[in-house]
């Protein structure tokens, strides 16, 4: 940064000239995207902003980007006065639900297409590939008079057998047990082990990135989930977070610190997930784009 | 590959030919779950809706077979229709073009970056991994007559109306909230692309007097440009079924101005108890994302191109 006296001819005065505007431009950069990071995360300040407010400061005119009054009692209160507790739990237990099924399930038919040989097995994969591309909205039909010729609407079943089977899983568990060496398959069966146990005992340790990786997608995908939990219940008995937030704006008029509340409750896995996997994430859909699906 | 395998394996002279090989037979116990569920499911649900948008049920009567009225009535009678796909249409192609626009944009910016790429990575992908109506909650308060949305507007002078009570501006914000919610997905997978690209390239390009811009499009989004194909192809079949942010902040309207696809299936299927024609509408939707997705990968030819 000094100036050497000796060197005060046009080039140098040029080159420092560069290096200042460089200088500039790294501190434009970072500012100019720290700005659009600030206006990305306003709603969620504006979301905890308002739960500490209390209603009637809510819908004041003008708005106050600060509340008054700070409420924090509004999160107890929501829990209290509404079933904020029964959805909690509600969507941890289907979340949790599916995430089990999809995991010991994408194991074994990955690992059958990865390592066993039976006949039809390209054409089967390729099936299981195709139903990528159909959308939701189609199945929910059939699958509302399925589940309630079945007599499964309002019930934890209900909700998350219908949604369980994404072949998402068996290729992304596919592809990564590809990866994985055959010679510890053939080591383990030369000691007498089963398929069965190999792939409990080898296969999994060792595709637990990946495992790890659809168990995050899985758990986030139903957390967020909301058409089939809208069609597969009724009331609020069985009903998950995404869903009592909209059931609250119609039944009890529209409490919205108390939404707002609920709202910020709804968010914390996902905040929380996105923040201490972030690096697994970043991974995970890197490689992710290569064979398509999410 | 695999009607060869089978034959690899040798049978012993003498030895009964067995239909099913050991293997075989677990592969079948490995793979019945999935196909079970797969069946269940998917496959049996597919089936029932094709049959059902030929019928005319309204969950009350008995179902009766109708023939191909359910769409002759769409495409004809039904004035709705038109308006859904036009809706449908508009949300997709301005979706579509700012979230590839946007994303690509930051995700440049963040690589360009030398210290905390991460910290932005997250802060961008924090709502996809929000709850979608939890998030139009809270632009919908934000929206709200007189809210914050409101008090910007007049703060600035702009002049413009309450967005959710506008029929022309109300997808406009339909359209902002579902960009802020997903964005980051594509924005993390087009930085990692770009943090992917070869730095020498880029080197090299400078010492040839390539500026950024230049470098940009001559180099770096030719070699992500499958990443920007594939981001394009599931960002297009995921916003043809936009459904939550509309229940939660519009209900389809201020009249219908709002109500695409998924939304009106919905309805149709759920409201009214039309399942034969919620299911045609369902079918619609269908051969649209096939039709979509066609196009893609036939004009990809044009402008992705791939390492060999």
């Amino acid at each position: 940064m000094t100036t050497n006296p000796t060197s005060r001819h046009p080039h140098s005065v040029s080159a420092d000239r560069k290096r200042i505007l460089r200088r500039v431009g790294t501190f434009m950069s970072y500012a100019g995207i720290s700005l659009v990071a600030l206006l990305f995360l306003f709603p969620f300040f504006w979301m905890v902003s308002n739960a500490v407010r209390s209603n009637a400061e809510v819908m004041a005119v003008p708005v106050h980007i600060l509340p008054e009054e700070y409420q924090w009692g509004t999160f107890v209160d929501a829990f209290v006065s509404l079933p904020f507790g029964t959805f909690l739990l509600n969507s941890i237990i289907v979340a949790c639900g599916v995430t089990a099924i999809v995991v010991a399930v994408s194991c074994l038919s990955a690992y059958a297409f990865a390592r066993l040989r039976f006949p039809g097995r390209e054409g089967l994969l390729l099936t299981y590939l195709s139903t990528l591309m159909i959308p939701q909205v189609m199945l929910v039909i059939p699958l509302f008079l399925l589940v309630s010729k079945l007599g499964w609407i309002n019930t934890y079943h209900g909700m998350i057998l219908p949604v369980a089977f994404s072949s998402f899983g068996t290729f992304l568990l596919r592809q990564f047990i590809l990866g994985i060496p055959k010679d510890l398959d053939e080591a383990a069966m030369m000691d007498g082990a089963s398929r069965l146990r190999i792939l409990v005992t080898v296969i999994v340790p060792l595709a637990m990135p990946a495992i790890g990786l659809l168990s995050l997608f899985t758990f986030i995908a139903q957390w967020k989930s909301f058409l089939w939990p809208l069609i597969a219940t009724s009331g609020v008995e069985k009903a998950t977070l995404p869903l009592g937030l909209t059931l609250f704006q119609t039944q009890q008029g529209t409490s919205w610190n108390y939404i707002m509340a609920g709202a910020t409750i709804s968010m914390l896995p996902g905040v929380i997930l996105a923040i201490v996997m972030q690096r697994i994430i970043y991974k995970g859909i890197s490689v992710g784009s290569g064979f398509g699906g999410r | 590959m695999s009607q060869s395998a089978v034959a690899e394996i040798p049978l012993q002279p003498g030895q009964p030919r067995r239909f099913l090989m050991p293997e075989t037979q677990t592969a079948m116990l490995f793979l019945l779950p999935s196909f079970l569920g797969f069946m269940i499911f998917m496959a049996l649900p597919i089936l029932a809706s094709l049959a059902l948008s030929f019928t005319n049920w309204q969950l009350i009567s008995t179902p009766s077979f109708v023939g191909f009225q359910n769409y002759i009535k769409l495409f004809t009678v039904d004035p709705a229709f038109y308006t859904i796909l036009r809706n449908t249409l508009f949300f997709a192609v301005e979706y579509l073009a700012l979230n590839i626009a946007v994303s690509l944009t930051l995700a440049v910016w963040i690589s360009s970056l030398k210290r905390g790429k991460a910290i932005f990575r997250v802060i961008f992908f924090l709502p996809t991994f929000t709850p979608t109506i939890a998030a139009s909650v809270v632009w919908l308060l934000i929206f709200t007559p007189d809210g914050l949305a409101d008090a910007v507007i007049r703060a600035l002078g702009l002049g413009l109306p309450n967005f959710l009570l506008n029929p022309t501006w109300a997808m406009q914000a339909i359209i902002l909230v579902t960009l802020w919610a997903n964005v980051g997905y594509n924005v993390v997978m087009f930085n990692a692309a770009l943090d992917l690209v070869p730095k020498h390239y880029l080197e090299a390009a400078t010492i040839d007097g390539a500026n950024a811009w230049q470098q940009f499009w001559r180099i770096r989004l030719p070699l992500i440009s499958p990443t920007v194909f594939f981001a394009t192809v599931m960002t297009a079949i995921t916003s043809l079924q936009v459904f939550d942010e509309i229940f939660a902040m519009t209900r389809g309207g201020p009249g219908s101005a709002t109500a695409t696809l998924g939304f009106a299936i919905y309805q149709k299927g759920f409201t009214n108890f039309q399942m034969g024609y919620a299911s045609a509408l369902a079918w619609v939707m269908f051969v649209m994302i096939m039709a979509l997705t066609i196009l893609q990968f036939h004009m990809q030819r044009k402008w992705v191109h791939y390492d060999d």
